[in-house]
């Protein structure tokens, strides 16, 4: 690969207390705050949209048109809501970054928040994760003392006040209008649409949900131009990303690259595939979306090439697994995750992931009854494009995808459990790894 | 009187077939005014739409913009467009399997309680399940158990394994009757209707949750295991537990009131009723209670037929100097004005009055001139609430009162109603309607955009200054037959004496409520209630609302049928004021001859009476 | 014997006020009372519903949404390891097996010492340091069982824990507070990054990446 103009967001982790603000500053942190709050409002606007910034938490939305929803007319209140609930399976790029540099998404926040004329923020970060909250309740309080939050902040007359939410344990809440709700202090479901998040959200006022990547993203765009940005990445997916790689690798990590990036590429990055053993599947963006196989490895990892690839960019939560890996086991373990975290309001993913959890254990347990498959992939179209919203989708992608690419080893599983055919140690990264 | 312009049309096909409806109808509401019925469970459409069940799924070609929705839709959520042409499933494959999916899910957790469950035989999924589901389902894997019932409240039981999460209950709970009580708890496969034992569902309006639970997870206590919807005969009644004049569907076997369900009345209680009318069940022709003329004789009261009874009340009514008529304030308007015609006619006495007790002297010439002979169309109704920018209480508590009046002020708040109560004591009623507490009617500041809303305490005093202002106001009395024997004429006019004094007054009464006490003098008392101890000198069983048919008006002035259930062994109170006004027409006689001519009792040919 | 008392009441308060509308505290709320009292108790839930005037139903029925609310006191530490499906294959399972032998329960239960409940615990994106196990929500990366147990035994004997990602291991209701949003000041506690999430920047360095040009 020839050199590449990443990393960008990674570039300060590591260093010594790199999410204080005084390191920040020193790194250059809030010099693009400080530009955006020389532009107007819809200049920064204007740059962000310029930029061709897609939303980085999966759906790939550019942010620049997202914020051009918000009717500026209407008298509410407009908020900006960081979606920090990072829950997608495989996903590990926004916990890493709140806790070495929370500033910058911070910084993101100011720029974005004057964008659109939002005057109080939210981050909702997932609850599960203590020591994030404490370095982005830590960081907020330096912004306020620093005069970066606040009335009239560094004299611009521009007000802003960030408020810090925990969530407690709900990956549906990862869904914008399930976010919403929870924010407002409900069960976290999601809502039904229309109304739109950006004309009526949070509070019934115009709301731009963004994940925490995008935002972390703007300060650099401010920076350097949207040109800049959109020198990177390939014609409909500009600028770079962080590429989560976990697994059976080498070393796993985050890697930040342009999008497009291949993931044999990425693989070279991470040392490949751990030694003595080979890939047998992995995900491009989380466990929502369809599996790929060692044939898809020099497909772009972009979101044009995703899809091309009948699957999803996602989350870009890549998910190594080897040959030791049992198909049918990593498929069992997933969807007990899509059962467990379902909120239950509508019938198909509700029901369907207690039906799809009992039909793959049985399978795990080489106990399944000839038909079973086949009947896996009923239910699944009993689900597919039926729910309330996308959790289901996943939850049905996992499958069907695995017993597209896997049928025999699925089938395996009228005679043999899953784990005398892949004997579970062999796929811990030590010795001993249980069933 | 509020105008709604007239609704914008949207012109959409379903199924082949164009029609019209009002902007902002969805698809599934639609599909109902050409006849088709979209199977449903979550949808209702008197609550705020949901999507939860997936049940009502459609495929929609062309959504009016020549592009279609790749996957089917589901029709409650989705408001029609101009153009749109949507398919149900009589017309589309895709349609039709999706909503077999979907029932396949629904039943994989569902126990089969059928024989044992409240439901069967009414139940929207049964029905549904034959109608749009498979023949048989696939799964053979384990349903997730809960322990069972769980007691709600003393009247309503939860089977949570029977519940499909459709929400109409908290949704109910939540958006019609304002009592958040019940709400969904957990996540998942075990979520679930949950409550909270220190915080009981103590809403008036709970028993709703039964009638609209789509399954046999909310049944009534009373009714468990109580009767089988086919055996039983439902009328058309209306409810005689306040003056709100709710329709209710009347359930009966074999002249044995089972149950009382709301009935639908868009203008009035739209579809909803109160605990009080819904779990009180009247007495009627199967209960046993006392059917035999009383007389008192020698300080005690014993049995006498008929024709002995009616005798003795015409004699004693004849020998009074002065006589008075009671009728109470429960009975039909035709019962009511055979009191009126009772008192002018036959007795030829000024004094009627249909009021238990008086405080005011001065409300009786009130309700003659202003609320006597209103008609419906000039009334305050209930849909003006709805509309309406301001409406004031005046000593009226609405849920307490007549909660359908409740119902649709907090339906209103969503339109921008604001609610004042004028000195009324802080209350979780009040809290729920938003109102602004004032001091005086002032205060209230009565324009024409107000409407106002004075309960049976409110002083007579205070009506004159509501209705000289440029307000809109109704008065809503306590009683069921109020308004009625108000039209009827059951007020004291010129000469006549109200009920404290006629009670107080050495005169002859005719008494038609067992709430009216004894008077000093001789006393004929009919009785519907079967209260054979109450004071009397002649004690006359009557028709219950049960066992007769007549109407009843509402605070609005409103005609709402009294529907008979089944014909007892008793005359209804009119009746028995006709015989004896033939009596004491007919000139005085003695002995065995007396009452010659009275037919016996016997119910109408045809009609049955049973124990 | 309610251990809401008048600060208690008076962080509830505050939490409320943070936001432009009070019910949104609503789960922060939730996240104190179980600091206070370690759990969510009916007195806990009734106080809210009291504050924020929703009924006693509507705030279990947020409670008992999310996984983090407990409906029963638990144990000082909380000890969560991940099943979801890649943790489990790096060796999840067999690292909740060991936890689980070690301390004599199963999922959902607490031990009889009181001082360590255990969870099954979904994705806690930090599967670059899988398999991962949680305690009190501090990150423990790159878990064996060996490690694990090692961890467990230290904390056991009072010995201090301290995660490289993290803060020093104090209790789960301590940690509760900081998720209600009451700064505790340890920001400062643990390193920037872990080795994997600093992979990616070293492969770049290495290969002479730019980066942004300065």
């Amino acid at each position: 690969m020839s050199v590449v103009p990443t990393p960008v967001l990674t570039a300060n982790w590591g260093q010594e207390r790199s999410w204080k603000l005084k390191k920040y500053l020193a790194g250059g942190g809030f010099k693009a705050a400080k530009k955006a709050l020389g532009l107007s409002p819809e200049e920064v606007m204007g740059i962000v949209k310029d930029s061709g910034l897609r939303g980085r938490g999966g759906a790939g939305f550019p942010t620049g048109v997202k914020w051009s929803f918000v009717p500026q007319d209407n008298p509410n209140p407009k908020y900006l809501v960081v979606n920090a609930d990072e829950s997608e399976p495989g996903t590990c790029k926004d916990m890493p970054l709140l806790l070495a540099s929370p500033h910058t998404l911070l910084e993101g926040i100011v720029i974005s928040s004057y964008a659109i004329h939002c005057h109080t923020a939210f981050v909702y970060v997932r609850g599960e994760v203590a020591h994030v909250a404490r370095r982005l309740q830590g960081a907020v309080a330096e912004l306020y003392e620093a005069g970066w939050l606040g009335k009239d902040i560094q004299g611009s007359g521009f007000d802003l006040d960030i408020i810090v939410h925990s969530g407690a344990g709900a990956y549906i809440c990862g869904e914008e209008t399930a976010l919403l709700d929870s924010l407002e202090g409900r069960r976290g479901q999601p809502r039904l649409r229309p109304p739109f998040p950006a004309v009526a959200g949070l509070y019934a006022s115009p709301t731009v949900i963004n994940n925490v990547e995008s935002i972390a993203t703007v300060p650099s765009i401010l920076r350097n131009g949207a040109e800049w940005f959109q020198s990177m990445g390939t014609e409909k997916s500009k600028g770079f990303t962080i590429y989560s790689l976990s697994g059976h690798v080498a070393n796993p990590g985050q890697y930040e690259a342009p999008l497009g990036t291949t993931f044999a590429e990425l693989l070279e990055l991470a040392g490949g595939i751990r030694a003595g053993h080979e890939l047998k599947f992995f995900t491009p963006g989380g466990s929502s979306t369809p599996i790929l196989t060692p044939a898809d490895v020099d497909l772009p990892l972009d979101y044009e090439g995703m899809v091309g690839a009948g699957t999803m960019l996602g989350t870009k939560a890549l998910q190594v697994f080897d040959e030791t890996t049992s198909i049918v086991r990593t498929t069992l373990r997933w969807s007990e995750f899509y059962k467990h975290e379902s909120c239950g309001k509508c019938t198909p993913c509700r029901e369907g992931t207690w039906w799809l959890v009992q039909l793959l254990k049985k399978l795990e347990a080489g106990q399944g009854q000839e038909g079973d498959v086949d009947k896996l992939l009923a239910v699944c179209d009993d689900i597919n494009g039926l729910s309330f919203c996308a959790l289901a989708g996943g939850a049905v992608a996992c499958v069907t995808s695995a017993v597209k690419h896997f049928r025999p080893e699925f089938e395996l599983g009228y005679t043999t459990p899953a784990w005398e055919a892949y004997p579970y140690e062999r796929s811990a990264l030590f010795a001993g790894g249980a069933k | 009187m509020s105008e709604t312009a007239p609704a914008e049309l949207v012109t959409l096909t379903i199924d082949g077939i164009e029609v019209s409806v009002p902007k902002g109808t969805t698809v599934i509401r639609a599909a109902e005014s050409i006849g088709i019925a979209i199977p449903r469970f979550c949808d209702h459409p008197l609550l705020a739409p949901r999507g939860s069940c997936r049940m009502c799924l459609v495929e929609i070609p062309d959504a009016g913009n020549g592009r279609g929705f790749p996957a089917p839709q589901t029709s409650c959520t989705m408001a029609v467009a101009p153009g749109m042409v949507v398919q149900t499933q009589l017309t589309s494959p895709k349609a039709k399997a999706a909503q077999e999916g979907i029932m396949e899910l629904l039943l994989i957790n569902h126990p089969l309680d059928c024989p044992i469950c409240d439901k069967g035989g009414e139940c929207p999924l049964q029905n549904q399940a034959m109608s749009a589901g498979r023949a048989e389902s696939r799964f053979d894997g384990v349903k997730r158990r809960y322990e069972k019932p769980v007691k709600i409240t003393d009247r309503l039981l939860l089977d949570r394994e029977r519940c499909v999460l459709c929400a109409r209950c908290t949704r109910f709970a939540e958006e019609i009757a304002g009592d958040p009580f019940i709400s969904l708890a957990e996540r998942g496969a075990y979520q679930q209707v949950g409550s909270y034992p220190g915080e009981p569902f103590d809403s008036v309006f709970s028993g709703n949750v039964v009638q609209i639970c789509p399954v046999g997870a909310f049944t009534a206590a009373d009714y468990r295991f109580n009767a089988r919807p086919f055996d039983l005969v439902s009328v058309d009644t209306t409810c005689e537990q306040c003056a709100a004049g709710c329709s209710l569907r009347a359930d009966h076997r074999h002249g044995s009131l089972r149950r009382r369900l709301a009935g639908v009345n868009p203008e009035v209680n739209e579809e909803w009723n109160c605990d009080r009318g819904r779990f009180h069940l009247p007495l009627g022709a199967t209960d046993d209670r006392p059917l035999t003329p009383l007389l008192k004789d020698g300080g005690a009261m014993r049995e006498a037929s008929w024709p002995e009874a009616l005798a003795a009340a015409a004699a004693g009514l004849r020998k009074a100097l002065k006589t008075g008529v009671l009728p109470g304030p429960r009975q039909t308007a035709e019962n009511a004005a055979a009191f009126a015609a009772f008192a002018r006619d036959t007795l030829g006495t000024p004094s009627i009055d249909y009021r238990v007790r008086v405080k005011d002297e001065n409300q009786a010439a009130f309700l003659l001139e202003q609320v006597k002979g209103k008609a419906l169309a000039e009334s305050v109704q209930y849909r003006d609430l709805e509309n309406a920018a301001k409406v004031v209480l005046v000593d009226f508590d609405p849920e307490a009162d007549a909660p359908i009046v409740f119902l649709r002020l907090f339906k209103g708040l969503r339109k921008g109603l604001k609610v004042v109560a004028v000195a009324a004591e802080p209350s979780r009623t009040l809290a729920k309607l938003k109102a602004e507490l004032v001091e005086t009617l002032e205060d209230a500041a009565l324009d024409e955009n107000t409407i106002v809303l004075a309960g049976e305490r409110c002083a007579s005093e205070t009506l004159r200054q509501i209705a000289t202002s440029p307000a809109r106001w109704a008065w809503i009395p306590n009683d069921v037959g109020a308004i009625g024997a108000i039209d009827a004429g059951c007020l004291p006019g010129e000469g006549g004496l109200d009920v404290e004094r006629m009670l107080n007054a050495s005169m002859a009464l005719v008494v038609g409520d067992d709430a009216v006490e004894a008077g000093m003098g001789f006393t004929v008392r009919l009785s519907d209630l079967g209260d054979d101890a109450a004071g009397a000198d002649v004690w006359l069983p009557v028709a219950t609302v049960t066992e007769q048919s007549g109407t009843f008006l509402n605070w609005e002035h409103r005609r709402g049928s009294v529907g008979l259930i089944a014909k007892g062994r008793v005359p209804a109170a009119a009746e028995v004021l006709a015989h004896l006004a033939g009596l004491l027409a007919a000139p005085e006689t003695a002995g065995s001859e007396a009452g010659e001519g009275i037919p016996d009792f016997e119910p109408a040919e045809g009609e049955e009476v049973s124990a | 014997m309610s251990a809401i008392d008048e600060r208690t009441m008076a962080e509830l308060q505050e939490i409320a006020q943070r936001y432009p509308q009070p019910r949104s505290g609503l789960m922060p709320m939730l996240h104190l009372l179980q600091s206070v009292e370690g759990y969510v108790s009916d007195a806990g839930a009734e106080a809210v519903a009291e504050l924020l005037g929703l009924t006693v139903a509507q705030v279990l029925g947020v409670a008992t949404f999310y996984t983090q609310y407990r409906r029963q006191p638990g144990g000082k530490h909380q000890v969560g390891i991940c099943a979801t499906a890649l943790c489990a294959v790096m060796g999840g399972d067999a690292v909740y097996q060991a936890v689980s032998d070690h301390l004599g329960i199963e999922d959902g239960q607490t031990s009889e010492d009181g001082l360590f409940s255990l969870e099954r615990v979904e994705c806690n994106a930090a599967c670059d340091f899988a398999p991962v196990m949680m305690l009190n929500w501090e990150f423990m990366d790159n878990m064996t069982p060996e490690k694990a147990v090692k961890i467990l035994e230290d904390l056991a004997a009072g010995r201090e824990v301290q995660p490289r990602r993290g803060a020093k291991i104090t209790s789960w209701q301590e940690n509760e507070r900081v998720l209600a949003g009451f700064y505790d000041g340890r920001a400062d506690e643990g390193i920037s990054a872990g080795e994997p999430s600093l992979r990616g920047k070293k492969a770049a360095e290495e290969r002479g990446w730019k980066g942004e040009s300065k």
